[in-house]
């Protein structure tokens, strides 16, 4: 039989370490399931490589991108970008089915805030959607483009940031979402326009008023332009290039430097996750 | 605390829960007050619907009375709401467990998300997974488990982090008499060993016998709380049986010397007394007739159920009614 229970036990003190904790374990958890799950893992990948290696080689004909540019290096970067958003938004929604099968309750009922289980979910889904990700930035020397460290180092920056956004905005979704039937229609519903009105397929130089005002509201265009900035900027660009592949995003007529765009990409976070917090706690 | 008088380790008053509002109210807890003793273990009996887990979820800080107050291990549950949650321990009646994950490394999880130390968690969680069994199964995913493994791993993981209070909401629910019975063992090991205040509901009667007090609840109020024997005792009386040489003539002699009526009852001396244990003794001494064999059959908690709500309490639980079999009981 065990021994006797001694109590007290030595709790770790300090409620900022002990929060941090929480959020770090709660997003082991995510690693550790996610890694579990190779099907996953694969059939993730599949979707983007569709994109750059069969829509780009085939559309590649067709665009004129003003100069030399393949139109797979245009489209590379965007891709990059969709990808992590499937992978990130699922993680962010799987808090669904955490409830579902009751799991959310055990960290429900913990000591610790809902701040820093929603922060879990998200640094865990960003991680899993990122490191995904590196897997597809391992081909970008087929679209042409050097491996360059220090491109390397900062595209993987902007994935983070834009998972870190994606899996947060899942997570404010499965704070209103209560079950698993309405969680992948809704999903979609959220990723796909995310996805086509982001400039991560085509460029939104040019595009109607209705559409450009769309891509401007849409986070996703935030981490798709610096992304596609640091990998365009690789090469020599012609002027027409650099006007239809690299268009000025621009705010009531103020073109908003590269740095501002992932600034706001935070920032949006940042709201998301607080929002999140709030409805968590007077929802559940 | 220490050394002052011991708080209760639960201690409810005017405590109400409403769903819902205007035509669709629903009060599932209707005003109840009870306190629990440091170290006791209290069953929570009462039928489908009768309030039980919604009284759980309050001392448990997961739902917010609608009104009343609870005090838990010393703090409020709505005010001191982190503090309650350190001191508790929890196994819901829905699984909460991380199927895709094994046992070890849910209780892992449990242990960090509460703040152990690294060698405490460890020693705890070799500990808690020898105390049900499954130490030898801690690697396995939760998901190759059986019905009644998972339960035992849960109740494992309440304990983790060696809370003052646990509370089990349906334990026993849907699982065979064996694993019930192994899972009363540990609870009552658990008490043994160590101070704990176990706070259980159950639908299963026998179960409640268990329990140091129990508190009966039908729609959403508490109708009787006291110990089970004295709860027993109120609702009726012992009886005994007795097999005998002679039972004319023993018949006559409990009339004559202890002035009580027996009657001849499938083939044996038949009586009914307040209490049993206090009667018998004095049959030997006092009868003087050779006495084979003797029977005392006290009330069950299904008669006490049965008295202070009017119905079993699988009568109120729909078709799978055993009524007729309790009601030809006694
Ligand atoms: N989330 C909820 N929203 C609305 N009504 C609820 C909710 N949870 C419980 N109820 C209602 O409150 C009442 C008490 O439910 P509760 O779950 O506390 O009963 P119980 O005694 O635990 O029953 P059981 O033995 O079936 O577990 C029921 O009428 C139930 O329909
Ligand atoms: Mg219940």
């Amino acid at each position: 039989m065990a021994a006797p229970v001694r109590e007290p036990l030595t709790v770790v003190r300090g409620d900022l370490s002990h929060q941090l904790r929480a959020t770090w374990v709660v997003c082991r958890r995510e690693l550790l399931r996610f890694g579990k799950d190779k099907a996953r893992m694969l059939t993730m990948l599949l979707q983007p490589l569709l994109f750059i290696f069969v829509m780009g080689t085939g559309l590649g004909s067709i665009v004129d991108t003003g100069g030399g540019t393949d139109f797979r290096t245009f489209l590379f970067p965007g891709v990059l970008a969709t990808s992590v958003l499937f992978t990130a938004a699922f993680s962010g929604i799987s808090l669904v089915w955490d409830r579902e099968f009751g799991f959310l309750r055990e960290m429900m009922v913990a000591p610790i805030s809902r701040s820093s289980i929603i922060w879990g979910k998200c640094l865990g889904g960003a991680i899993v959607a990122t490191g995904q990700s590196l897997i597809l930035l391992a081909l970008i020397g087929t679209v042409g483009i050097p491996y360059s460290p220090v491109l390397l180092v900062q595209l993987v920056g902007c994935l983070f940031l834009g998972s870190l956004l994606l899996t947060a905005l899942g997570v404010l979704l499965s704070t209103r979402i209560k079950t698993i039937q309405a969680a992948m229609p809704i999903s979609q519903m959220l990723i796909m326009p995310m996805m086509f009105l982001s400039g991560s397929l085509f460029p939104v130089s040019g595009l109607p008023d209705w559409l450009a005002v769309l891509t401007k509201l849409n986070p996703l265009t935030y981490v798709v332009q610096p992304m596609r900035h640091l990998v365009l900027e690789q090469l020599s660009l012609t002027d027409v290039e650099r006007e239809r592949l690299l268009p000025v995003i621009t705010w009531f007529g103020w073109s908003v430097p590269v740095g501002v765009q992932l600034i706001a990409v935070g920032a949006i976070t940042l709201a998301l996750v607080a929002l999140a917090a709030r409805t968590f706690r007077t929802v559940e | 605390m220490p050394n002052t008088v011991r708080e209760p380790a639960i201690s409810v008053g005017g405590l109400t829960k409403s769903y819902g509002r205007g035509d669709q109210l629903i009060e599932a807890v209707k005003g109840i007050d009870l306190s629990v003793e440091a170290g006791q273990t209290y069953g929570f009996l009462g039928p489908n619907g009768a309030g039980k887990s919604t009284t759980i979820e309050m001392l448990c800080t997961i739902r917010n009375p609608t009104s009343g107050s609870a005090r838990v291990a010393g703090y409020d549950v709505v005010e001191e709401r982190d503090e309650v949650r350190r001191r508790i321990g929890l196994v819901f009646q829905q699984q909460t467990l991380d199927q895709q994950l094994t046992a070890q490394q849910n209780l892992r999880f449990h242990a960090d998300l509460y703040g152990l130390a690294r060698g405490d968690a460890d020693r705890r969680i070799d500990e808690v997974l020898d105390m049900v069994a499954l130490s030898d199964r801690r690697g396995d995913e939760v998901q190759k488990f059986s019905g009644g493994m998972k339960r035992r791993l849960e109740i494992a993981r309440g304990l983790v982090h060696s809370p003052q209070v646990l509370f089990l909401d349906e334990p026993t629910i849907g699982l065979d008499p064996q694993t019930r019975r192994a899972i009363w063992d540990y609870l009552h090991d658990l008490r043994r060993r160590t101070e704990i205040t176990v706070f259980v509901t159950t639908h299963y009667m026998d179960e409640a016998e268990h329990c140091d007090r129990i508190a009966i609840m039908d729609n959403g109020e508490i109708v009787v709380e006291d110990t089970p024997e004295a709860l027993k005792s109120s609702v009726g009386t012992d009886r005994i049986a007795l097999r005998t040489d002679d039972d004319e003539l023993t018949i006559g002699r409990l009339r004559e010397r202890l002035g009580i009526e027996a009657a001849m009852h499938e083939g044996q001396v038949t009586l009914a007394v307040a209490e049993g244990a206090q009667v018998v003794p004095r049959l030997f001494t006092e009868l003087d007739t050779v006495i084979q064999s003797v029977t005392v059959t006290r009330p069950s908690l299904d008669d006490v159920f049965m008295a202070y709500t009017g119905r079993t309490i699988r009568d109120s639980e729909g078709p799978q009614s055993m009524a007729a079999v309790f009601a030809g009981r006694r």
